[in-house]
């Protein structure tokens, strides 16, 4: 069984109306679904299939994944901080398995 | 750099060479004299094959060490699976089988025009034809505040020996749920599938003794070799245990707190209960100094005679070298010292020579018992080396079939050891 590892990197504090860097990296193998075993059995898919970034309520980042995607899918973005508040940070799994992340912004 | 002139020399060529750097094996006078630099496997196996051709060679090896622990399978050392002797390996096969004059000095500098090598206690060596097979050197300031004493704290071992002692003792030491940090660095380095064999086998030391540990790999590059080999081993093995993050995610390692401990990042600060800082590398300290490495830290050499494009009298083997699509590894040294040793034979006795056939054969662990393995073959194309064909070890392969390369793999070792130490 797979035990994917998300991180993000996202700073502590930010002033107000400041774009921030955002990074989200997960470690996922992102089997497509299109190779065989040594016996010969289709490998079924799982991959992550979508990543979302919600700002308090809002999504600010959102973004649907299919089979090409490698391994370890990245993402860097860029926001701007507008109050303080909660950064949530979702990756779905095929299957419906979900891994989430989430980090306190304070805006000054 | 002093530079040597012949009038330094003056008189010194021929017969002033010590006594006591001569073979034992009965010698004439229309015997030619090689001279190798460096007991490391690339140094050992350019010494032994010379010395049991047929061509009529006086061969002297200059080694500072008198014992060789090799840096192949010392993460097995690591994670407590083989003793630190199992690892090393001395010269008196070298000398008394093979006749070799193995000098426990260090090079310090080689006059190409009088052809002769001076070594650190001031004896003089006069040779028709050198090698040279110094290894590694690590990149000064690649790290902030990662200097000589520093590597004490935060061992690289990546020369084997006292630093490989030094992380062992660490790790054993280190409380369970500790973080072990593991820097590597970027390419080209020694051995590039090591430091994720290094992860690996780190962590199954951990689930049997500190299961609440982690591993955190704090990469220079973006991928890496066998990577899904790696992955997957790491899932199947320690779920949760090994996180690598890639170069850009972290911006790369800047610099190092040896006093916090703690790794530094160009985004984040990493705190680490054992730390293992592997810098960037280059060509040995002689190659350096003797002009034989081009800007990239590296020497340049021609693939097929093994001599240095900047310097042509010297001969160059091993990690030091740029060897097109070879990997610095042991396997590649020994490879390229077999081709230079038959380059040398049939210069020194005026026979033909052939293209050499250059080899990589390597295991790498994933788990005590579970180990991937790649051969490959190199022709020399177009001035540089390029893969002729290649063998590599899949991710859905069965277990029984990585048990049984694990258990090849204690094979290979003796019998690659043997070949190069005798």
């Amino acid at each position: 069984m797979s035990t994917p590892t998300p991180r993000v990197q996202v700073p502590r504090t930010a002033v107000k109306g400041e774009i921030i860097k955002i990074k989200a990296l997960i470690e996922h193998k992102m089997e497509t679904g299109l190779r065989r075993d040594s016996s010969g059995e289709v490998i079924p898919r799982k991959i992550i299939n979508q990543f979302v970034c919600r700002y308090g309520d809002e999504v600010v980042f959102s973004v649907d994944l299919n089979e090409a995607v490698a391994a370890n899918p990245y993402f860097e973005f860029y926001l701007r901080a507008t109050t303080s508040g909660r950064l949530d940070f979702v990756w779905k799994e095929d299957g419906g398995r979900v891994f989430a992340l989430k980090h306190d912004l304070l805006v000054g | 750099m002093k530079s040597w002139t012949r009038r330094e020399f003056g008189g010194l060529t021929g017969g002033a060479v010590l006594t006591a750097l001569r073979p034992r094996r009965a010698r004439s006078q229309a015997k030619a004299k090689v001279a190798v630099i460096g007991g490391g496997v690339g140094g050992a196996t350019v010494a032994r094959y010379l010395a049991s051709g047929t061509a009529p060679v006086e061969v002297t090896l200059v080694e500072p060490s008198g014992l060789y622990s090799t840096c192949f399978f010392s993460n097995l050392y690591l994670a407590g699976l083989r003793s630190f002797e199992s690892l090393t390996h001395g010269y008196e096969t070298l000398r008394r089988q093979y006749g070799i004059a193995v000098v426990h000095d260090s090079a310090e500098m080689i006059d190409p025009v009088a052809k002769i090598v001076g070594l650190s206690s001031g004896a003089k060596l006069s040779y028709d034809r050198v090698v040279l097979a110094p290894g590694i050197a690590f990149q000064d300031r690649a790290i902030d505040g990662y200097d000589a004493a520093a590597m004490e704290i935060m061992p690289h071992a990546w020369k084997a020996g006292a630093q490989t002692k030094l992380l062992r003792k660490q790790l054993q030491s280190m409380e369970d749920g500790g973080v072990f940090v593991l820097v590597v660095p970027p390419d080209p380095f020694r051995c590039p599938p090591a430091p994720y064999e290094r992860a690996s086998l780190v962590a199954s030391y951990f689930q049997r003794h500190k299961p609440r540990s982690k591993i955190l790999v704090l990469d220079a590059k973006s991928t890496f070799t066998g990577q899904d080999l790696f992955q997957d081993a790491w899932q199947r093995y320690y779920p949760g245990m090994i996180e690598w993050l890639p170069a850009e995610f972290t911006g790369g390692v800047k610099a190092v707190d040896v006093k916090a401990r703690s790794v530094i990042t160009a985004e984040e600060t990493f705190k680490a209960a054992v730390a293992n800082v592997i810098p960037a590398q280059k060509a040995g300290h002689l190659a350096q100094q003797m002009g034989l490495a081009d800007r990239s830290g590296w020497c340049p050499v021609d693939p097929v005679t093994f001599e240095s494009t900047l310097q042509p009298s010297i001969h160059l083997v091993g990690d030091a070298i740029i060897a097109g699509d070879m990997p610095k590894s042991a396997f590649s040294a020994n490879s390229q010292a077999k081709a230079c040793a038959f380059v040398l034979a049939s210069v020194l006795t005026g026979s033909s020579r052939s293209t050499p056939h250059l080899f990589n054969s390597c295991y790498t662990f994933l788990a005590p018992d579970d180990a991937w393995s790649n051969a490959i073959s190199y022709k020399p194309l177009a001035g540089t080396i390029r893969t002729a064909h290649a063998s590599i070890s899949k991710v859905d392969e069965s277990s029984e079939m990585r048990r049984r390369a694990a258990g090849e793999a204690e094979g290979w070792y003796d019998a690659f050891t043997r070949d190069v130490f005798g």
